[in-house]
């Protein structure tokens, strides 16, 4: 599940180093912004079955890699 | 019927029944109850003289109690047409604002009433919170509260119910409500001043430039017009922020800490900045609650291929929305649309541009950045205000 997150997350941000700089705040360095946090959860949605709603997660508690996996994986 | 924020009768109950809620505070005593029978008191007072407006009040909480329920119980129960049925409860829930709004273009009133679009915001929200498995129980006392807290009743800043619901719950130790209550106490001095005096200004001065600058050249007409544009747009600054000051002020009183609705928007150096700064409580709803579900379902659904398409048609559809929100007048819905293809315009400059990517963080290029922003948010105003569709004969 893990590789296949980051896999996702690599795609999306379009940039390998979300393998390396697991808590470095994605949206502070411009690697999330709103519309691909939004695509990371419809991929979330269609790869794990776990829906997120939008206003169900405070941005700061799914800002770095390790806290997206996390949040997903407290949901599976 | 009392009008809150403006009439001195309201300030003068207020003092008289903010006392009681500070010294409950101070000695750590539970403001919830208290808090639930002075807006009660306001609300009364509210609607008083209004059986129309009492009556549609009335059968939006009887509606939204009805839908809360209803959906509630369908996905305790799983039910296995959930789904469908909650969009008939959205549907009704926002069947009282649709009426409202379109029956004042024919200048009666059908099912409207003092706060109903501000109300709907709160309803509507209880309801995809419910679907989206956010919120699984609410108490009957619980609900009302949350519509009726008085203080942000007519025109927000609007709430959302589990921070609410969480903030009224809860009792505040002393030196947290002191806290509090001094933050509040500086809200609502600012917003007293922002009301009673800066508006009041900027509309002095939208009169009384144009006037005096006179139209004896074409020059001086349009000098006259960007005066008047801009004394406008102070006021409705300092009207709406002053009033959301004021609301959070008073929200501290009784306890709660009301978001707030605006940080700084002359500050803005692109129009997406402006709308995090602008009337943020609304805009916040719109991308939570629209925004992100438009995008999420095209995405979905595959309907776009690229996601600057998603945002862009989902920019001008949401804020369009905003703008007949306001009001099903000409001027908003422009309005509306205008801001949605600035923010449409942004996102693609700013995804598409080298230039914007290699300075953005320049110093002149901020200050570019922030006076085109100002010409645009400024023009948006005048089209808000109707001056633009006036000049054009519209």
């Amino acid at each position: 599940m893990e590789e296949q997150m980051l896999d996702l997350l690599e795609e999306i941000c379009d940039d390998a180093v979300v393998r390396e700089e697991r808590d470095i705040d994605l949206f502070e360095e411009g690697l999330l912004d709103s519309m691909a946090a939004i695509e990371l959860l419809v991929a979330i949605e269609e790869n794990f079955g776990v829906e997120i709603a939008p206003t169900a997660v405070e941005r700061e508690e799914m800002n770095t890699v390790n806290k997206i996996i996390e949040q997903v994986r407290v949901r599976m | 019927m009392l009008s809150f924020y403006t009439d001195p009768a309201f300030f003068i109950i207020l003092a008289a029944t903010a006392i009681p809620a500070v010294a409950r505070g101070v000695f750590g005593r539970s403001l919830k109850g208290y808090g639930m029978a002075v807006s009660a008191l306001f609300l009364v007072l509210l609607f008083a003289g209004s059986w129309e407006g009492t009556a549609f009040f009335a059968l939006f909480v009887a509606l939204g109690l009805t839908t809360t329920y209803v959906t509630l119980a369908l996905f305790r129960r799983s039910h296995p047409h959930r789904i469908a049925l909650y969009r008939v409860a959205l549907a009704v829930m926002l069947v009282p604002l649709a009426a409202a709004k379109l029956s004042a273009v024919f200048d009666v009133n059908i099912l409207g009433f003092i706060g109903i679009s501000y109300l709907t915001f709160k309803a509507v929200q209880v309801l995809i919170e419910i679907r989206d498995g956010l919120i699984e129980s609410i108490t009957v006392p619980d609900y009302l509260y949350f519509l009726a807290f008085f203080p942000v009743f007519t025109s927000g800043p609007i709430t959302r119910s589990r921070d609410f619901l969480a903030q009224a719950r809860r009792t505040l130790p002393r030196p947290e409500y002191l806290e509090l209550l001094s933050q509040g106490l500086l809200w609502l001095l600012r917003g007293i001043m922002y009301s009673f005096v800066l508006a009041p200004l900027g509309q002095w001065f939208m009169w009384f430039a144009p006037e005096a600058i006179g139209t004896a050249s074409a020059a001086a007409f349009v000098l006259g017009q960007l005066a008047y544009g801009f004394g406008y747009g102070m006021f409705l600054f300092f009207d709406f922020a002053g009033y959301s000051a004021m609301a959070m002020g008073v929200g501290a009183i009784f306890g709660i800490e009301v978001p707030r609705n605006f940080d700084a928007p002359f500050r803005s150096i692109d129009i997406k900045d402006f709308w995090n700064r602008w009337h943020m409580t609304l805009s916040f709803w719109l991308r939570d609650f629209v925004f992100m579900r438009m995008t999420r379902s095209f995405m979905k659904h595959k309907v776009f291929k690229s996601r600057l398409t998603t945002a862009c048609c989902a920019f001008v559809a949401e804020m369009a929305l905003m703008g007949v929100w306001h009001g099903l007048t000409f001027d908003y819905l422009i309005y509306g649309l205008y801001h949605g293809c600035l923010l449409a315009l942004c996102e693609v400059y700013q995804k598409k541009s080298k230039f914007y990517k290699a300075h953005k963080k320049d110093r002149w290029f901020k200050l570019v950045a922030w006076a085109i922003t100002m010409v645009a948010i400024f023009f948006g105003f005048a089209i808000f205000s109707g001056q633009i569709s006036t000049l054009l004969g519209l």
